[in-house]
């Protein structure tokens, strides 16, 4: 108990965030120039740096208090004093575990690309992009915050369009293009909203406390206006999330990028867009939320239906996966915009839950790719007799990722259905369809690929090196655990959200309905078999 | 002029130290001139040195001048030396310090009058000093003649060479027709407002309604003039042509400084004269200016196969973008205009930022142009392709300049865009979002053409032809100037803190 209390008082006395943004940074300059007939140093920078930043996320995780309100190892630096801009940052339950899900899967994806020609460009540019996607979640300033989302591209774009597939400069622009003309409006939204701030009196500032309090005490903007600017905070992140019909970027982008972009592109920058609907856009502007719930809802719920539907009948493994994230997104979405605490939390949960699950099928498919050079369902068959390991890891993956229940995404897509059920009972019974269909889709492919007899050149291919085991098995391991034991998960995230929701009421007169199981976590202890398995 | 003669004969103390920056320059220009008399044909590297050294010097009295922190008025109001105008005086100075290290190497190896170009390159830019300082509408058309009639000349100097003949002949005929429009458009004013002080101007406009229509008509024509200089959309047609036919490093100073002072002209104009006169619509017409150059220019960038055209209808929509605060401004000026004073603020200040930022990146992209050019001996685009195999610094600085133009975090870009749009916003209503959404938009368009050119550099095989060529020193520093303006501003804007404070002062 000492001990651990002496932890939690340096982790808040050390810039923790601070440093989990510059230690990557810094690190991708000394990954760049390490001397180019030396790779091995530029490996052991990029691997030392990524280890680092896990293990100072873990301390975080642990010295992280989860029954505080607000934010916790909050910094705030004065950077571009005249506009009132500050370098400010802090995590609370909705951050908390996207940073550390950032601080995961990048060594992964090191790990899962060592053998990439050119690695110490590639792992330049991963640390920057581990850089920036930690800034986009811990930014308290909406600057900030939006500097860091638009450099995110930068990176993204170079990984992509330098070691992707195929058609990679197609995908690479598409999803520069498409992010960046939602950012426009965001950045709009942005200056509109400060604008409006420092008209009614106040010095300019961009800090994101201060304005959302301002907003929703004063009653300080029109209906109008808090609608205009909701949309245009919504749409950015629409594009990123992607919702229906804005999703055209993802397909191309996850198909063409390395296996180490597509995890990180799954696992954490598409819920920037989700996370920037839970901190920005809802608790600015609730009521406009409210009123646009509707819209989103339906949205969200098309694109769980659309994403089944059209994943089921790609000839492309990894496209299949690709467009089986829109549909997972559209679970988070509609938790989201539910608006009430379990969907809310299980929209949350979805998060991480899908980080792992995702990121583990793609870098399955990225093995895959290795030994056949092909991501054709066609092409493949009877790997189970060829590959047992990998296809047995596969076929975990696989029942993660459709959500059975023992895994992450039971719980996350359950709890999400359940609170939107009870505000919105057609919604979440057209979503449940989505459920379905995933074990349709995902099977499916599973059987036309691994099972029968293995032919022509999937004959005698190697079966998982231990370095690859090591890529997939922490992420499996853990969406097992959590889709056990996701009370330590919730338990960080529930003071949070209930601020959250308490927000809502008090700003909008919504009163959120009684949820028929209040506590919602329990919906696990109806699953006594599986309590008693894990043990 | 007469009103100024009077004025000197009343008031015979002279502010030597206020005209020190010029005197230095014209010093300056005489030496380099007499350099090449006392040392015919041998003046190689001798000019350019003189020169340089020379530009530095007139930048010490500059620097004396805004640590005195006196606003000196001379010539009754007509001649000001105030922080705005030193802010200014310091950027020229320094932008015309680079392209004479772009220029050295350049112009020495090739077959070029070397004097000659110094001594028209400094008197361009002594028209520039002159005009961060002319508040009188007879001192801004002196200054900006003499900002443009060297540039005619430079724009032609490859006299061999018809591209740049035509260049110059284009520059010089459309510099001819607008200098007319703009002294037909300012004689209406001075024959409404019976003065051609621009603080008397702005004080006549708002007292009296009397006579709108020839103000308007007078303001109409002194902006479209100008819209001419800045190479604003319609009248941006012989930008690209000139840019391509001109030696590189006379492309980059008119792409650069001699637009820098066509829009400090505006900015003195609109802010110091005709504000006070919103009734006659200019901001109507600044903002379909500022709209259209964005998306043509961009629009037009978008089919380029050579860099340098490319960089022109870029350079066309940077302009267009530079127009949106002056707009912004009008907007807020009209009606009751109970935000005028704070848009006013915030859209001078972004205005010189996005000047001094869009000064310093398409500088060092033109640097980085012309030592690309010096292996692959071509400007097309195409010959980029694998830049970054043969020679990654190069490929690496280029994109920094190239993610600097479009916007895009952290370097330098991203902070003019950011004032920019504040004041798009700030001036509110319908006008100025949309105004500010166009700006959205073409902001995403950009990135598409500067990707491209990233593209080629990083990820397309090199060409047969590609040889890794030393780059010079000189060109070396202006690169490295260039750059660390570009990531230091970015990374830390607050740099323009002091300037933004000094700015306020002056609107």
């Amino acid at each position: 108990m000492l001990a651990s209390t002496v932890v939690v008082e340096r982790a808040r006395d050390f810039p923790l965030l601070t440093f989990l943004i510059v230690l990557p940074f810094v690190g991708a300059i000394a990954t760049m120039l390490t001397p180019k007939h030396r790779p091995e140093w530029a490996k052991a920078v990029a691997f030392l740096v990524s280890a680092t930043t896990l293990g100072m996320s873990l301390w975080m995780l642990a010295a992280f208090d989860k029954a505080t309100h607000g934010y916790q190892f909050d910094v705030s630096h004065n950077w571009i004093g005249n506009l009132g801009v500050r370098f400010s940052l802090g995590i609370d339950g909705i951050s908390l575990f996207m940073v550390v899900l950032t601080a995961v899967l990048f060594p992964i994806g090191l790990l899962a690309s060592v053998n990439e020609p050119k690695f110490k460009e590639f792992a330049t540019w991963m640390l920057m992009l581990q850089a920036s996607v930690v800034g986009v979640f811990a930014a308290l300033d909406l600057v900030v915050f939006f500097i860091f989302f638009e450099l995110v591209l930068v990176p993204m774009y170079f990984l992509i369009a330098g070691w992707g597939h195929g058609n990679r400069a197609y995908a690479a622009t598409k999803f520069f293009l498409y992010t960046m003309a939602g950012s426009a409006f965001l950045f709009v939204g942005i200056l509109t909203v400060a604008y409006l701030y420092t008209k009614s009196g106040h010095a300019l500032t961009f800090d994101v406390g201060n304005i959302t309090e301002w907003i929703s005490t004063d009653g300080a903007i029109s209906t109008r206006t808090a609608r205009l600017l909701f949309l245009a905070f919504a749409v950015s992140f629409a594009v990123k999330v992607p919702l229906f019909p804005l999703h055209t970027w993802l397909p191309d982008a996850h198909t063409e990028a390395p296996t180490a972009g597509s995890v990180v592109l799954a696992g954490v920058l598409l819920k920037m867009g989700t996370y920037g609907f839970l901190r920005f856009a809802i608790p600015m502007f609730p009521a406009a939320a409210h009123y646009f719930a509707p819209v989103l809802l339906t949205l969200s719920v098309v694109g769980i239906v659309y994403g089944a539907i059209v994943a089921t009948m790609q000839p492309d493994l990894k496209r299949l996966i690709a467009y089986s994230s829109v549909a997972h997104l559209g679970f988070v979405v509609m938790g989201t915009f539910a608006l009430t605490t379990p969907a809310i939390l299980g929209g949350l949960f979805t998060m991480l839950s899908h980080g792992l699950t995702t990121g583990a099928l793609f870098l399955l498919v990225g093995m895959l790719y290795d030994r056949r050079h092909t991501r054709l369902i066609a092409d493949f068959g009877g790997l189970w007799k060829s590959i047992p390991v990998l296809s047995a890891l596969f076929l975990v993956a696989t029942f993660a990722s459709i959500g059975l229940p023992g895994f992450s995404g039971f719980v996350g897509e359950f709890m999400s259905l359940l609170g939107t059920y009870v505000t919105r009972p057609w919604w979440a019974v057209v979503a449940t369809s989505g459920v379905i269909l995933a074990a349709v889709y995902l099977l499916w492919a599973f059987q036309r690929s691994f099972t029968g007899e293995p032919t022509g050149e999937n004959v005698g291919l190697r079966d998982i090196s231990l370095r690859e085991l090591v890529c997939v098995g922490p992420l499996l391991g853990l969406s097992l655990f959590l889709g056990f034991y996701p009370q330590p998960v919730l338990d960080r995230m529930k003071v949070t959200v209930e601020d959250f929701m308490g927000h809502l009421e008090n700003s909008t007169g919504y009163i959120e309905p009684e949820s028929p199981n209040p506590e919602p976590v329990d919906v696990h202890n109806d699953s006594p078999n599986e309590e008693a398995a894990s043990h | 002029m007469l009103a100024l003669a009077v004025d000197l004969t009343k008031n015979p103390s002279f502010d030597w130290h206020a005209f020190a920056p010029e005197i230095a320059l014209v010093g300056t220009i005489l030496a380099v001139l007499l350099a090449d008399l006392i040392w015919p044909g041998r003046s190689a590297f001798q000019t350019s040195r003189i020169a340089s050294i020379g530009v530095l010097i007139s930048l010490i009295p500059v620097l004396t001048l805004a640590q005195d922190g006196v606003n000196r008025s001379s010539f009754g109001g007509a001649y000001m030396v105030d922080n705005y105008a030193l802010a200014l005086k310091a950027f020229f100075l320094i932008a015309t310090y680079v392209t004479i290290l772009i220029s050295v190497n350049y112009i020495g190896e090739g077959d070029y009058y070397q004097s000659e170009f110094y001594f028209l390159l400094l008197t361009s830019v002594l028209g520039m000093t002159v005009m961060a300082s002319a508040r009188d509408l007879i001192s801004i058309f002196v200054a900006l003649e003499t900002i443009s009639i060297p540039t005619y000349v430079l724009a032609g100097f490859r006299k061999h060479d018809r591209k740049s003949n035509e260049a110059g002949i284009k520059y010089y005929v459309i510099g001819a027709v607008s200098s007319a429009l703009m002294l037909y458009g300012m004689s209406f004013i001075y024959g409404v407002t019976g003065s051609t002080l621009l603080s008397s101007i702005a004080e006549a406009l708002s007292g009296n309604p009397d006579g709108t229509a020839l103000v308007a008509v007078g303001v109409f024509l002194s902006i479209v003039g100008f819209a001419f200089k800045v190479s604003a959309f319609p009248f941006h047609w012989w930008a690209p042509d000139t840019y391509e036919g001109s030696p590189s490093p006379v492309t980059a100073f008119l792409s650069v400084a001699s637009k820098a002072g066509g829009f400090v002209a505006l900015l003195n104009i609109i802010f110091f004269g005709f504000h006070a006169q919103p009734n006659t619509y200019w901001w109507v017409v600044v903002w379909f200016l500022a709209a259209a150059s964005m998306t043509w220019g961009n629009l037009g960038a978008l089919k380029q196969t050579n860099i340098v055209r490319m960089l022109a209808y870029s350079s066309i929509a940077q302009g267009g973008f530079m127009l949106v605060p002056f707009a912004a401004y009008g907007i807020a000026t009209r009606g009751a205009g109970t935000n005028a004073a704070d848009v006013a603020v915030s859209a001078f200040q972004s205005v010189v930022i996005y000047l001094l930022v869009y000064g310093v990146m398409n500088l060092g992209a033109f640097a980085v142009v012309i030592a690309i050019a010096r292996r692959t001996r071509s400007g097309e685009i195409s010959s980029y392709d694998g830049l970054f195999s043969y020679s990654p610094g190069l490929a690496v600085i280029m994109s920094l300049f190239l993610a600097s133009l479009a916007g895009i975090p952290p370097v330098a870009g991203w902070f003019a865009k950011f004032t920019m749009f504040r004041a798009a916003i700030e001036a509110g209503g319908g006008w100025g979002v949309s105004l500010a959404l166009i700006a959205g938009v073409n902001s995403v368009i950009a990135a598409f053409y500067y990707l491209n050119v990233v593209r080629s550099m990083w990820f397309k095989p090199a060409g047969a032809d590609a040889v890794a060529a030393k780059t010079p020193a000189p060109l070396s520093a202006a690169i490295a100037i260039c750059t660390v303006g570009v990531v230091a501003v970015g990374v830390y804007p607050q740099i323009f803190g002091k300037i933004a404070e000094l700015v306020t002062t002056a609107g």
